[in-house]
């Protein structure tokens, strides 16, 4: 415990103050004492600023002072150097107390709980170690599927990946963000102290619907967070039905309806077996346009969808898992 | 009033002297050039990062370059910078029939070097060697997406005999797929100094149109003079390109 | 009685050629400024309107969390899209150097022209042609990228009007690099002898650090836009990911540009303050080393510190730290400038004219600007407001709370020289009040609705995110600022149709040499070179004549036609 994170439990604080989210994670004081630090230093260099300007403006007004001021000093080298070094040192500070709890916040310890969040347009989905998942985003001013679950009190790091452009998990009551960049993976880590719900933002701009690339992370006890675990995890003696159903709430409805309405794309249920009007023609839809359509989704697009292409899923989704839609699609046809 | 009526011959209102009119110029193309130098700078940087990042790759790659094409290219240049420079010195002198031949010289250069830099291109495309988004690259990630017809008869893929290192066929995916990058900077950096070559003979041409109306003499060169330090700086770019790209070991 | 200065029923540069092409093919820098001027305007209010866009759709209740369609977000993007590229490209990064610098630059340096007139004029025309493709782009396409283009968003996943968007604003930094370019051989070449560089007004110094940023940072832009736009075309793979390439490089190249460009936006309008704050103190500027050497270290600095903009974007955490320690180094000559300009005032004799009353608050709004710049360059706190209305807030105070204010504070400080009219009556000074008022209200809650956690670039926000308040009080502050500005552009325009307010030469007591030639200017600025090349800041080197209703020098070359007509009648 270092001398700053002792001055930052001056500012903890339990519920929401005037600038801040209530404090959900062990380092959320400490980025609040910096914030309050520098508020403070800044907040007195620009009342002083404003002041003088005020009271120069006024003292020294035309109306009193004529046409000619009395003679005064062009330059002065001593207060020169002064307010060029006595704000240097306030700087100097600030980025040390910025440093020291970055190399802090970017470094997860060693024995944290990992979980996986992979981003795609437009939601989250989080991947536990016991092979547990779960997913999240808004439809229709909804927030639907499970969000994040993390355990009271442990270290816990998100390693984050995308499959399609860049995006950024934020959660600001952890006063943690980091972005989430196609082709490499980037980390998040976080110890929760407070139980509750929190919300996700992304906040790297995504497209269309950005905005409702939002979910919620939930804070349960350890015990809870066990049960959940476990709850979650598939069961192996699922049909393909189930697991294609599971599969499609994570992967495809965040743009697919399956009750009829169009939402980015069109609705899927009752398609399967018909014949649909693609770009150059028509074709029917089979257990091979449906894996044509996950794995290369330019190929043939349906009329009326050319302006929205569909990102691919082509090294996300198995074979297993794409036959297992497939099931489901089809169950939604009888 | 009295500034105008004494003016110098052939120097612009807004000056007051031949010397500040032509200071100002090669002030001015100086720094132009500098802009020029930073505009190849991004792919520079991007050169030297994804060298950086990976050696291998760019060590594999630029055994599909023709390093004799390339450094016949540089002679070319080396040449036309030759006579471009004498150029400027018989704008210089008022040898204006010197100065015809000296850029006609450049100018066949230049064309010269753009061929050869044409059938480079020409191999390129009909062996697939090409950024990895051509629908005819041989580097893709998978190598069942590279076009039938390129696996068929492109021998960087298939390395008949053994000419090349390895095939590309065979290599590890995201190697070959690092070779697209490659490709791409080649691509990016060649192109847009052939770009620079190709706007250099426009300008070449257009002094060759004005010393043929025998516009220049020793009072007035400033133009030859400007466009010849555009032209080195374009030679200057490609005797970088030249080892950076082909002569990697 | 009207000034004698004043030339507006004489030949002037103004009425000395007439026509449609007398305009739109001269090579008169004055003219070029005018035509940058209105150009820039046009294409504020068209930024403008779609700022407007934004905040009504963001007020809480004018949009349905629930029931917005996708049809409604797409618009949105697309509207924050336009109004980002817009102010950024085609109203801010022209607005001083390229409307006012054109107009005064040649003028303070007692010059002709620039050096390179018919450049200047192909300038223009190239920022004509990249700005009517641009706006074309951004009102027929849907462009919904930001302003940023990042990929690989913007090379595979969004319309082809990224296209001719990045094509259109690779034209238009050609344009500001001429325009960089031409400045900085003037500056260097066209400066009277007894002008030496410690004799220059601090504009020019302002101006030929932002020139230096121009002509070093555009082209890397440049090359990187192109990139994209090959990227897209061709699938060239560099930024791709699905091809092996990187997006973070473009990031990358796109703020080792983008950076730099914020000091081309609020480096020449430090500059202005500087002659506001010593012309109507009527003292000499304090520290004028200090401040034309802060220029010269900001136009430096900002060129290393660009990775501030990427502390989460997935570079490495020691690359953060340095770019984080090299922030501050920005802070400090900004932090100089500021006590310097409010020094100035002490013991000066401070008239609260239009252009003096813009420069007051630019005090103010740069003051927050320049603070809670602080927050950013600080690694813990960045990681939070990242990408938060904070940072949309922030930069609002700099880019438009400093630069935009110190164009207009400049337009009303030169307009007398301009169009021969002096604006500074009540109504331009209440279009200055509701401006600043405004502007505060609009961005002073985005401050907290950001380090409440509210994200930039979102459609719609849920009542249950708790940032309607915060919304609320910035679209309400969003109409008063609107019509703050109105108000302004009104007044100037009304200077045209009332008679009386002739601008003498010299209507604010400046001593600079733009002041010399009577107002407006004749068509080669100066009839005879100026008279007086004198300390820039010599307040004593003019006085006030009330018959001119402004300032004359005090000791006249004998020759100097725009004076002597005056002086003989008074001794």
């Amino acid at each position: 415990m270092n001398m700053y994170t002792l001055l930052s439990m001056m500012f903890q604080h339990q519920k929401e103050d005037f600038f801040f989210p209530s404090q959900a994670s062990e380092n959320a004081a400490t980025v609040d004492f910096i914030f309050y630090f520098i508020f403070y230093v800044s907040l007195f260099a620009f009342i002083t600023i404003i002041l003088a300007t005020a009271i120069f403006a006024w003292r020294y007004r035309r109306s009193k002072v004529g046409m000619t001021p009395e003679d005064s000093p062009h330059h002065s080298t001593t207060i020169e150097l002064v307010w060029s070094i006595v704000p240097s040192i306030f700087m100097v500070m600030m980025f040390w107390y910025g440093f020291e709890d970055y190399t802090e916040r970017r470094t997860a310890p060693s024995d944290s709980y990992e979980i996986q969040a992979k981003a795609s347009k437009w939601q989250w989905e989080f991947v536990y170690p016991n092979g547990a998942t779960s997913y999240g985003f808004v439809d229709a001013g909804e927030y639907l599927g499970k969000g994040l679950v993390v355990p009271f009190g442990k270290n816990v790091r998100i390693r984050l990946e995308s499959s399609d452009v860049l995006h950024s998990f934020s959660v600001p009551n952890f006063r943690v963000k980091m972005d989430v960049v196609p082709g490499r993976y980037t980390d998040v880590w976080f110890k929760a102290i407070k139980m509750g719900d929190f919300p996700i933002f992304c906040t790297e701009y995504c497209g269309t619907k950005h905005s409702r690339m939002l979910s919620t992370v939930h804070v349960v006890s350890e015990e809870d967070f066990a049960v959940w675990l476990k709850e979650n995890q598939e069961d192996p003696n699922a049909t393909p039905v189930d697991k294609g159903k599971r599969l499609f709430a994570a992967k495809c409805t965040a743009c697919h309806a399956v009750d009829g309405s169009v939402k980015i794309g069109p609705a899927l249920n009752g398609k399967y077996g018909t014949t649909e009007n693609i770009v150059g023609g028509t074709v029917m839809i089979d257990d091979n346009y449906i894996r044509k359509s996950i794995l290369n989704p330019k190929a043939d697009i349906v009329v009326g969808f050319e302006n929205v292409p569909m990102t691919s899923f082509a090294g996300q989704l198995s074979d297993d898992d794409i036959s297992n839609i497939t099931a489901y699609l089809k169950s939604l046809t009888e | 009033m009295s500034a105008h009526d004494n003016h110098p011959e052939g120097v612009a209102h807004h000056f007051e002297s031949a010397s500040q009119q032509f200071d100002s110029g090669k002030l001015g193309i100086w720094t132009f050039l500098l802009t020029e130098v930073l505009f190849f700078s991004a792919l520079f940087v991007a050169y030297t990062m994804y060298r950086n990042n990976y050696p291998e790759v760019f060590q594999f790659a630029s055994q599909y370059l023709d390093t004799n094409l390339g450094a016949l290219n540089t002679l070319v240049l080396l040449l036309s910078s030759f006579t471009i420079a004498w150029g400027v010195r018989n704008a210089m002198l008022g040898e204006t029939k010197k100065l015809t031949i000296n850029l006609i010289i450049t100018l066949v250069c230049a064309a010269g070097f753009m061929m050869i830099k044409a059938e480079e291109y020409g191999h390129k495309f009909h062996e697939g060697t090409l950024w990895g988004g051509h629908e005819h690259s041989i580097f893709k990630l998978d190598a069942n997406d590279v076009d039938p017809h390129m696996a068929e008869h492109s021998l960087a893929f298939n390395n008949p005999d053994g000419e090349f290192t390895a095939a590309v066929k065979d290599l590890d995916p995201e190697f070959r797929q690092k070779l697209g990058i490659f490709f791409g900077i080649y691509f990016c950096l060649t192109g847009l100094h052939g770009i620079h070559v190709l706007i250099g003979m426009i300008l070449l041409s257009w002094l060759l149109i004005r010393n043929l109306r025998g516009e220049f003499g020793p009072k007035n060169f400033a133009a030859v003079d400007f466009i010849a330090l555009y032209w080195h700086l374009v030679d200057l770019i490609w005797i970088f390109l030249f080892p950076l790209l082909y002569l990697i070991s | 009685m009207a000034p004698t200065t004043n030339t507006l029923d004489r030949t002037n540069y103004l009425n000395a050629t007439k026509g449609f092409m007398s305009w739109f093919w001269t090579i008169d820098h004055k003219r070029l400024g005018l035509m940058y001027l209105w150009s820039v305007i046009t294409c504020f209010i068209l930024g403008g309107f779609f700022a407007m866009k934004i905040r009504l759709s963001l007020m809480p209740g004018a949009v349905d969390f629930a029931t917005q369609t996708a049809e409604q977000m797409n618009a949105y993007n697309n509207a924050f899209t336009v109004h980002g590229a817009v102010m950024i490209f085609l109203v801010i990064i022209p607005s001083i150097p390229a409307a006012l610098g054109n107009f005064v630059v040649p003028m303070m340096l007692g010059a002709k022209d620039v050096a390179f007139p018919r450049l200047n004029r192909f300038s223009y025309h190239l920022w004509l042609i990249g700005a009517l493709l641009f706006v074309a782009t951004l009102i027929i396409g849907n462009l919904d990228t930001g302003w940023t283009f990042y990929p690989p968003y913007s090379t595979g996943h969004t319309d082809p009007s990224v296209i001719t968007a990045v094509l259109a604003a690779f034209i238009l930094g050609f344009s500001s690099i001429f325009t960089g370019l031409n400045f900085i051989v003037t500056i260097h070449k066209m400066r009277p002898p007894e002008m030496t560089w410690f004799k220059m007004p601090l504009f020019l110094w302002a101006i030929y650090a932002t020139a230096v940023i121009q002509v070093l940072a555009t082209p890397v832009i440049g090359i990187s836009l192109l990139l994209i736009l090959v990227e897209k075309t061709m699938q060239i793979g560099i930024f791709t990911p699905e091809l092996g390439g990187d997006p973070v490089f473009f990031q990358h190249l796109f703020w080792f540009y983008s950076h730099p460009a914020v000091y081309i936006m609020v480096l020449p309008g430090m500059g202005i303050m500087s002659e506001l704050f010593a012309t109507f103190s009527r003292k000499p500027i304090f520290g004028y080393r200090s401040i034309a050497m802060s220029s010269i270290a900001i136009a430096i600095f900002s060129f290393i510190v660009w990775g501030h903009h990427m502390f989460i974007s997935g570079q490495s955490q020691l690359m953060s730290v340095i770019f984080s320690a090299l922030t501050f180094s920005v802070a400090v000559p900004s932090a100089i400038k500021v006590f310097n300009w409010i020094s100035t005032m002490y013991k000066g004799s401070i008239s609260f004219t239009t252009p003096m009353l813009y420069g007051m608050s630019i005090i103010w709004l740069f003051g927050i600007g320049g603070l809670t710049g602080l927050f950013l360059a600080t690694l813990g706190t960045d990681i939070v407001f990242h990408d938060t209305y904070f940072i949309v807030a922030h930069f609002h105070y700099v880019m438009v709370g400093s630069a935009l204010f110190g164009f207009i504070g400049g337009i009303h400080y030169w307009w007398p020289k301009m169009y021969g009219k002096v604006v500074d009556g009540p109504l331009a000074k209440l279009g200055c009040l509701l401006s600043f008022v405004g502007f505060n209200m609009t961005f002073l809650p985005q401050f907290v609705g950001g380090s409440k956690g509210m994200p930039r670039r979102y459609a719609a926000y849920g009542s249950e995110q708790g940032f309607d308040d915060w919304n609320y009080w910035s679209t309400m502050g969003a109409m008063v600022l609107c019509a703050g500005l109105f108000i302004a552009l009104f007044a100037l325009l009304r200077s045209f149709f009332v008679k009386g307010t002739l601008a003498p030469a010299n209507p604010w007591g400046g001593v600079t040499l733009e002041w010399q030639s009577p107002s407006p200017p004749p068509e080669h600025n100066f009839e005879i070179a100026p008279p007086v090349v004198g300390d820039p800041y010599d307040m004593s080197l003019v006085e006030y004549v009330s018959e001119e209703e402004g300032f004359l020098p005090v000791n006249p070359r004998s020759d100097d036609p725009c004076v002597a007509d005056v002086k003989p009648e008074e001794a």
